[in-house]
């Protein structure tokens, strides 16, 4: 648990009074404030940070005890008392900070080990001298969920667990990397009756070598031997539910593109339909000839000049 | 049916104005809808409303800071969506 510097958080001197204190943090918190910085995580710590600093520096109580502390919390025996004694008192009434915490209820964890540690658990939010108990909605969770291609091919369900709740989750078929869904109340509870906070969850949806993906439709490329290429054919194509054989046109040329309707990606929340998948030929031109075929070749070359 | 909560009921417990929400829905900016001559505002526009209140009583936004901030917001937004997708074409 490192020692962490309010002031230099706040970006003020240690003799900074109290209005400065209060500028500082004001001016901080309209650049980091989560609602001005969404989906912005790094913010969002800031912020927590911030708010942490500001508890702790616009309190006269426990700025001096902060910095009386600060510094050498970890050596303070006297501290150490004070800290027991602390702990034993707030079980008998409850804290009341002077924050009032119209924060809490997104983004945040909790505050730092080392707040903890010296200021004790952060009570329920404070705001008691405004009279009665305040509700205030749950924090919301930010959960990442990585999956590959395949799994997200078709609607499935899995269970999570977020701070040891399980929870059963059903992945729509179709999400695309980056895709945030919300899963309303099953963030953090809320504090006094409140209303909980909701679950975030981002899909990582992984590359798949095979298959490029842009929305809905794949796109791939197939490796075509020349003659059948040449002659005409079948060809077996890898999609993503299955290997299908398809038809090739003789004299197909290198980097024709075909369009196989409804072999794309599920499209999200519209069940039944799909994207297309786009293959590319990359047509194989053949190495290692044996002297029959090299002759052969031969042959055709000169037919195929002769007839200039 | 949507759940309603009651204007009121938001101004005492997020201590705000009456005058601050009904500003707030003259800009546009939030949806009330009036029952029995007692407005109220709908579940789905309670989250934007308290995140403008936020803003309000965190920050000390004005009216006009906040529809400015709300705008900006949406645009940012969009910009993140458009910005994903492009990611995943560059990436693929």
């Amino acid at each position: 648990m490192a020692f962490i510097d309010y002031y230099q958080i706040l970006g003020v001197p240690k003799n900074a009074p109290e209005k400065d204190i209060k500028n500082a943090y004001r001016k901080l918190a309209r650049k980091y404030h989560p609602d001005l910085n969404p989906n912005d995580a790094e913010a969002n710590k800031k912020f927590q940070q911030l708010n942490e600093a500001n508890e702790v520096l616009s309190d006269p109580e426990k700025r001096k005890k902060y910095d009386q502390y600060g510094e050498n919390w970890q050596h303070g025996e006297e501290y150490e008392k004070y800290s027991r004694q602390q702990q034993q008192h707030r079980q008998h009434e409850p804290f009341t900070g002077g924050h009032t915490s119209s924060f809490e209820g997104f983004g945040g964890e909790d505050f730092s080990d080392f707040f903890q540690s010296m200021f004790g658990q952060r009570g329920g939010a404070g705001g008691s001298a405004r009279g009665g108990q305040p509700k205030y909605r749950g924090q919301d969770y930010n959960a990442e969920l990585h999956l590959n291609l395949k799994d997200v091919a078709e609607t499935h369900k899995q269970t999570l667990t977020v701070n040891g709740k399980n929870i059963r989750l059903t992945i729509p078929a179709g999400v695309e990397n980056g895709q945030t869904i919300k899963i309303a109340g099953h963030g953090g509870q809320g504090v006094n009756g409140g209303p909980a906070g909701d679950l975030f969850i981002a899909f990582s949806v992984a590359d798949d070598p095979r298959f490029k993906r842009d929305g809905k439709d794949l796109f791939g490329t197939v490796k075509l031997d020349l003659y059948t290429a040449i002659l005409g054919g079948e060809v077996t194509v890898d999609t993503l539910n299955g290997k299908v054989k398809i038809k090739v046109k003789p004299e197909t040329q290198n980097g024709t593109k075909v369009k196989l309707k409804g072999k794309g990606m599920p499209v999200y929340k519209k069940e039944g339909e799909f994207g297309d998948f786009y293959i590319t030929y990359d047509i194989q031109i053949p190495v290692n000839l044996t002297e029959k075929q090299k002759k052969l070749f031969e042959e055709l070359a000169a037919e195929v000049k002769g007839e200039r | 049916m949507e759940n309603l909560v009651s204007t009121s009921d938001i101004c005492t417990y997020h201590e705000v104005e009456y005058t601050f929400i009904s500003s707030l829905n003259e800009a546009g900016l939030v949806e009330l809808k009036v029952v029995n001559h007692t407005t109220y505002i709908p579940e789905s526009e309670l989250q934007k409303l308290e995140r403008m209140i936020r803003l309000h009583n965190d920050l000390e936004i004005n009216i006009a800071g906040i529809e400015a901030i709300t705008h900006l917001l949406e645009r940012v937004e969009q910009m993140q969506e458009e910005m994903r997708r492009l990611r995943n074409r560059v990436h693929t």
